[in-house]
């Protein structure tokens, strides 16, 4: 495509302004992650006066953040695995078979996505109270309520994005290995799978995304044991006075393996995508 | 997205009929398959117990608790809280009460802050895509930057931004008053009527990049050989964008924007993270309304109506938006 003298101009004007725009915030944070107290309070300073990475030793003490670490992790990976698993069984019936009551099926899953969190909070909590009564297993405060509750609202946009992924696969490569033998299921595991792998790995990425930044369910499902980090970071700031150095420390190292994770499958995720069903 | 999906429909209800039929006559007709195929239901069955437990189940006891008064002192014992028939919505809806008044008002401004951050997130997203999808040095730099706000956990977000706009320490004031001069004194911005535009503020900077994404990959499925044809017809670089990029990703923006409108409209976490669990009255969304009311003031059945009211409200407006937007026959599975 040529390029006019014009669209050179929009795009330097574009780009400029969206890199100030995202980069900003991104500076404040690691930049005041490693400046003392006293530079953080008053004034800001662009260029702090001293650099420490004392917050970043600090910030394990003054709250139990690795035990929220820890629990967001198990949380997290355990959703975005059994999300994954329930996902691709169910996207590869509504892309490739035909079955009564498929179309109910998946306008329910869609139209889940745009209840909002709030509209199932308190039902929620209610049937857990329930639930303990009645099974005697630990729903709220334990990690198994969360759990299903995660997973679940991964549940729809993962359906949706595989199942437009796996109908742009070509049918034949199943039929051949069914041909040889293999059951459809065995199809699925050794045809589907591997060529699928970019939607899966971008679908897994944005379930772990959900999971790991949700805060409504976490501040009424959890308890101090099981507490994530996205209800646990509060605890930095106390009455009196926020330890924003810490904050931020602790915020920036949590963020770390999530992005670098991101990173790493992004171009998979545009090219899941542009595959999927966002056609 | 299929709800006009009305070239593949009837194949598929032809050949699931038969088997049913023949289920109830007994035999009267020629088997079409020895025995009935579990198999796709065994597949989806996972999927429809959770979605079954934790959405639906949750919904219509959601509504039922709409028309009880649930309230802390019943909380313990829910099942038998008193049925109070329409009353939570007579109170809950009335434009002339104060609970009403207050429910229309952030309805409207949820309304406008929906409208302001969805258009803004899409025009930058769109910006960003087109500028992007042209080769020259430091675009896989960029496309990597632009996508970590959409890769940073929301709490960190509104951590950072509420530190950046924290009245006495913040950067923003440093940048307004000593950097550009442009304000004498620093203002508050978390409190106050200032507060609404932080949250537009933050929105976007949350919201944008998946816009960006999703339109740079609805970008990259357009065949090049279009815009060189239209290259060598003389078109403008405008004239290429209206007549060929709009169109070619008509769908996607459907859908785009009705993904982003109802995340947008349904937002909780940015509010709550930026001003806790009352937010200032310029900048009070419908969710963290109904979260303030349910458990804040602890008037559960009051919170539960007023979340039916807005699910009705995102059903009749995605129901005329998708019908509006996404072309017959024309839309993915």
């Amino acid at each position: 495509m040529t390029e006019t003298p014009g669209f050179r101009w929009f795009r330097r004007i574009v780009l400029t302004f969206l890199t100030v725009f995202t980069v900003l915030p991104l500076y404040v944070l690691v930049v005041t992650s490693v400046k003392p107290l006293e530079n953080v309070r008053g004034l800001f300073t662009w260029v702090p006066d001293r650099i420490t990475f004392q917050p970043y030793v600090d910030m394990w003490s003054t709250i139990p953040l690795a035990r929220y670490l820890t629990n967001s992790l198990i949380v997290t990976i355990t959703a975005t695995v059994l999300a994954l698993i329930i996902s691709i069984l169910a996207a590869y019936p509504l892309a490739r078979l035909r079955f009564r009551g498929k179309r109910v099926f998946s306008m329910t899953v869609l139209s889940t996505q745009m209840f909002p969190g709030i509209l199932f909070l308190l039902p929620l909590f209610l049937m857990f109270v329930k639930g303990e009564e009645i099974l005697g297993i630990q729903l709220t405060g334990s990690y198994t309520g969360l759990i299903i509750t995660y997973l679940t609202f991964a549940l729809p946009f993962s359906i949706w994005m595989l199942s437009g992924y796996i109908s742009a696969i070509p049918q034949g490569l199943e039929e051949a290995a069914m041909i040889d033998g293999t059951s459809r299921i065995g199809a699925l595991v050794r045809v589907i799978l591997p060529v699928a792998r970019p939607g899966i790995l971008a679908v897994g990425v944005f379930a772990f995304i959900t999971a790991w930044g949700e805060v409504l369910f976490a501040s009424v499902l959890t308890d101090t044991e099981t507490r994530t980090l996205s209800i646990g970071l509060k605890l930095y700031t106390s009455q009196v006075d926020t330890l924003w150095n810490e904050l931020l420390a602790a915020s920036l190292t949590i963020s770390l393996p999530v992005i670098v994770a991101f990173m790493l499958v992004q171009r998979h995720l545009v090219s899941g995508l542009s595959a999927g069903s966002v056609k | 997205m299929s709800t006009t999906d009305d070239t593949e429909e009837p194949r598929p209800r032809a050949e699931e009929e038969a088997p049913a039929a023949e289920s109830h006559g007994g035999g009267t007709r020629k088997r079409r398959r020895r025995r009935p195929d579990f198999l796709p239901y065994g597949m989806v069955l996972p999927a429809a117990a959770m979605e079954l437990l934790i959405h639906i189940i949750p919904m219509i006891l959601g509504i039922y608790i709409a028309f009880t008064s649930l309230t802390q002192l019943t909380i313990r014992n829910w099942t038998s809280a008193p049925f109070v028939g329409l009353e939570n919505f007579v109170r809950g809806l009335d434009p002339s009460g104060a609970l009403g008044s207050e429910l229309f008002q952030s309805l409207f401004r949820t309304i406008v802050y929906t409208a302001l951050v969805v258009g803004i997130s899409w025009a930058l997203g769109m910006a960003a895509a087109v500028a992007l999808n042209t080769r020259f040095r430091g675009r896989g730099a960029l496309r990597t930057l632009f996508l970590v706000p959409y890769a940073l956990p929301v709490y960190v977000a509104a951590i950072v931004w509420a530190f950046m706009f924290n009245q006495r320490d913040g950067m923003i004031n440093r940048l307004l008053v000593e950097d550009l001069g442009l304000l004498d004194q620093g203002p508050f911005w978390l409190i106050g009527d200032n507060a609404f535009w932080v949250l537009v503020i933050v929105s976007i900077w949350r919201l944008w990049p998946f816009a960006f994404l999703m339109l740079l990959a609805a970008l990259q499925s357009i065949p090049g050989e279009l815009y060189e044809a239209a290259a060598i017809d003389g078109a403008s670089t405008w004239k290429r964008f209206t007549g060929i990029t709009m169109p070619m990703v008509r769908s996607s923006n459907a859908v785009v924007l009705l993904v982003m409108g109802l995340w947008t409209f349904n937002e909780f976490n940015v509010p709550f993270l930026l001003f806790g669990d009352v937010s200032p009255d310029s900048a009070r969304l419908i969710s963290p309304l109904i979260y303030e009311h349910s458990f804040v003031n602890w008037n559960f059945g009051l919170g539960a109506a007023m979340s039916v009211l807005l699910l009705a409200a995102l059903v009749i407006a995605s129901a005329v938006y998708v019908r509006m937007v996404l072309p017959k026959g024309n839309s993915n599975d």
